[in-house]
């Protein structure tokens, strides 16, 4: 015997018990909707192990981080997180609650949708001589990157922007050889007078 | 009961559960409880001059004193190397009673046992090393259930951390992810402090195990620091209220059902809202399913009480939830075991969802009415928002539920006693200890099927009086928990309903039974069996049986062994008898009942199918 939402008229549905609301075919499954890129803040007390735990919660629970960078704040006691992940609306909340339930977190917030100010730094050691060196740092200038360290056959480049700024830039850097490579992880701070760290201010 | 509603400056953070407790000491703890983290319980512990001793004052005397600040009166533990600073303080503080276990996880399943029968923060206690990973399990199927739980362990000095030394682990490292929150003490004066936010945050909120790991040396170093009378969480603000708006749309759904169910879980019996969800239910006449752990959320003679939902509950509750239209969820989190295939859950059910946790909203159902609440406080705000219902407005809907509650109880069961060849069945004994106890007896099962016929068959009446492994599923619960749950409620009988493969992972707490004198009433149902294994084997892995045949030892030897009465029965007629007899034993005792080998537990959903798909006990005699 099977019963599904869009098979009714099974014995356990009988025809004379109508269902007042009209339901779903299928109850949708949480967290398999269209993944997209998010970016969570997570205000936390600054103990020894606060990040443990929240590295420790986000690989129990599944859910991949793609960048994270952490640093003190104004308060002492206190420090930020930013996370970057990949998923639904639904799992990345998911995420959010399940960081919220950890004793050692004070705020949780989804800056995805609001409007931000997003940047992330990018040191990027390029190969570069004296037949092609004009043309990189006519690509960095374009970028309104900086070049920071030069040597005879590399040199490199100090980046800052949105993921997707940076992105650009080593994507164009790619063709002269990219040596080394490291990224800070985004770090976000909302538009405008109101602060994410108002709410835990003690 | 809980009297946590009263006095002028109970704020929210404060607010403790505390389902009812029986006897007078429990009571006098219970109000203890009430008044922890208050002046009065802080001055009412004896200093070490008022109890007439001269040595300085360590930290293994704060972690006593903490103990008894939060009106704890028993734990259960076993000593270690850097525990021995601890035990040798034990003796003057004799209002703390230990229990000492036989391993480490009997320990931890005793406090989750004592918790779940009490109400009140279980304890266990393991050394550093191998003691503190025994514990692991029982923390984590504390962790699973909702159970408060402070777990203690000792680790080594800490100019040792980290150098590998005898003993040590990473334990804090191992519970972080199956605690509520966790902490590494290395200074005697940070335990008065980190013992009132462990208890704080085992018992507010969505209860949980919390584990304090303390060094060697921060058990005997000076300590001069005072236990506190507040605790400061700022990450940790539990939502009591529901959201009125919320609950308004609820009131309004409510009123609009027609084939409304009640889906009642183990958040109802944790808040202590037993009584509210009876006044609900009778006020809005809507049947009350409830989960494996919300078994004895409500007496099951209630007229309006509907059954055990899930993978193996009772086939017209199933139904029931897979015809209705509207489901109230009350302290639930919709299991997997709960909702089988997700797609085919409920189909035409709009979902209200009332938990205290708001990670669980949305987890793994999506619900259209969310509030995030304790269910006792949203059920009181939502009770005179719901309009009275006549039965006789219902009545077409609930006749239609017995209807389908007549043919449903009668399949499975085997009121001679008798399963194929006159072989002793286990529902029957399961039933015969629910009569012969009144159901009033707090019941415990271990994992497996012994743990399915006891929620199906025992009948329950009294709220906690069914104690089980839910989330974790952990064999060997039984036993150990069994031990705590009789601690927790001395005033009630208790019975550990246990399978032969389950007994033989934790047996032996026997003997902590006949040392501490604990009158634990074992049901042992042999079938020489891994039975739900042997089980899965025969009607999904086409009879594989692999690996769950196993032999057990003389049982009646054994607890002889052991000093524990032992009795018999492999025949119905002799079942009333061994019950009787167990019973009359003043202290352990356990009945050896040799059931059928190959019975099954019916109705079963198998994994990855929905409530409707239910397998049913095929009824042809085999030839003989």
């Amino acid at each position: 015997m099977s019963q599904t939402g869009s098979n009714p008229g099974t014995p356990a549905d009988p025809a004379h018990s109508a269902p007042a609301h009209t339901a779903p075919p299928a109850r949708a499954l949480p967290g398999h909707g269209e993944a997209h890129r998010h970016v969570l803040v997570a205000i936390v007390l600054n103990k020894p192990g606060v990040l443990n735990r929240v590295a420790s919660l986000m690989r129990a629970r599944n859910f991949n981080i793609e960048t994270l960078a952490v640093s003190h704040t104004d308060q002492p006691e206190v420090s930020r997180m930013t996370l970057t992940l990949r998923g639904d609306d639904v799992a990345v909340e998911q995420a959010a609650k399940q960081l919220y339930r950890l004793i050692d977190v004070l705020k949780v917030q989804d800056v995805t949708s609001d409007p931000t100010v997003e940047h992330e730094i990018a040191l990027i050691k390029v190969r570069a001589d004296e037949r092609n060196r004009g043309e990189v740092l006519t690509i960095a200038d374009m970028y309104k990157a900086k070049v920071v360290d030069l040597a005879a056959e590399s040199l490199i480049v100090e980046a800052t922007g949105s993921e997707a700024e940076v992105d650009a830039l080593i994507a164009l850097l790619r063709g002269f050889g990219i040596k080394e490579l490291v990224r800070s992880g985004t770090v976000v701070m909302s538009r405008g007078t109101g602060s994410i760290e108002e709410a835990v201010k003690r | 009961m809980g009297t946590r509603d009263d006095g002028p400056d109970r704020t929210a953070t404060r607010i403790n559960h505390m389902p009812g407790a029986g006897t007078e000491r429990a009571d006098a703890i219970s109000a203890g409880r009430h008044e922890m983290l208050t002046d009065t319980l802080r001055k009412q512990i004896k200093s070490l001059a008022e109890r007439g001793l001269k040595r300085p004052r360590i930290g293994a005397d704060a972690v006593c004193e903490a103990l008894l600040a939060q009106g704890v009166d028993l734990f259960f533990g076993f000593p270690g190397g850097v525990l021995l600073p601890l035990y040798d303080v034990l003796g003057d503080y004799p209002e703390l009673r230990h229990i000492l276990v036989r391993h480490e996880q009997g320990a931890s399943h005793a406090a989750d046992g004592y918790a779940r029968a009490s109400g009140r923060v279980g304890v266990c206690l393991g050394t550093s090393g191998p003691g503190a990973t025994n514990l692991v399990t029982g923390i984590g199927n504390a962790m699973l259930d909702s159970v408060p739980m402070v777990a203690i362990t000792g680790n080594v000095v800490s100019s040792l951390l980290g150098k590998d030394a005898f003993q040590e682990i990473d334990i804090t490292g191992i519970t972080l992810p199956c605690t509520k929150h966790n902490y590494l003490v290395n200074n005697p004066n940070d335990i008065p402090r980190v013992f009132a936010e462990a208890f704080h945050i085992a018992a507010t909120g969505r209860p949980g195990p919390v584990h304090i790991d303390i060094t060697k040396d921060a058990l005997m170093g000076a300590c001069t620091a005072e236990h506190p009378t507040t605790v400061d969480l700022p990450g940790f603000k539990p939502n009591f209220e529901g959201n009125y708006r919320q609950v308004k749309l609820a009131a309004q759904e409510i009123a609009r059902a027609e084939r409304p169910v009640i889906l009642a879980g183990h958040g109802v019996l944790i808040a202590d809202a037993t009584e509210e969800l009876r006044e609900f239910a009778e006020k809005t006449q809507i049947p009350i399913a409830h989960t494996l752990l919300g078994v004895s959320a409500i007496d099951e003679t209630h007229p309006l009480s509907l059954g055990w939902v899930g993978m193996h509950g009772w086939k017209h509750v199933n139904r029931a939830i897979q015809s209705a239209d509207l489901l109230i969820a009350l302290g639930m989190r919709f299991d997997d075991r709960v909702t089988g295939h997700v797609p085919t859950f409920a189909p035409y059910a709009r979902i209200i969802h009332v938990d205290i946790d708001p990670a669980e909203i949305g987890k793994n159902v999506a619900v259209e009415i969310p509030i995030v609440g304790d269910v006792k406080r949203v059920l009181t705000a939502l009770l005179p928002l719901v309009p009275a219902v006549e039965p006789e407005s219902r009545a077409a809907y609930l006749t239609e539920l017995a209807e389908w509650r007549v043919e449903s109880e009668k399949t499975p069961w085997h009121g001679s006693g008798a399963w194929r060849n006159g072989q002793l069945s286990a529902d029957f004994v399961v039933c015969k200890i629910g009569e012969a106890t009144n159901h009033d007896a707090t019941i415990v099962a271990d994992v497996g099927q012994n743990q399915m016929w006891a929620a199906r068959y025992a009948g329950f009446r009294r709220p906690n009086s069914h104690i089980s492994s839910g989330g974790l599923g952990t064999m060997g619960f039984g036993l150990p928990a069994a031990m705590g749950a009789a601690m927790g409620r001395p005033d009630k009988e208790t019975w550990a309903i246990v399978g032969d493969g389950g007994l033989q992972m934790t047996v032996q707490e026997l003997m902590t039974l006949v040392q501490d004198h604990i009158p634990v009433k074992i049901a042992l149902l042999d079938n020489h069996k891994l039975g739900m294994i042997r089980q899965w084997q025969e009607l999904i892995y086409a009879g594989n049986y692999h690996s769950s045949h196993l032999l057990g030892p003389d049982w009646l030897k054994l607890a002889d062994a052991y000093g524990v009465a032992g009795f018999r029965a492999s025949k119905p007629e002799e079942v009333d008898a061994a019950i009787a007899a167990a019973r009359a034993v003043d202290g352990p005792a356990l009945v050896h009942f040799m059931i059928a080998e190959e019975q099954n537990v019916f109705p079963m959903m198998p994994a990855g199918k929905g409530l409707s798909d239910l397998l049913e006990e095929q009824f042809e005699e085999p030839k003989q």
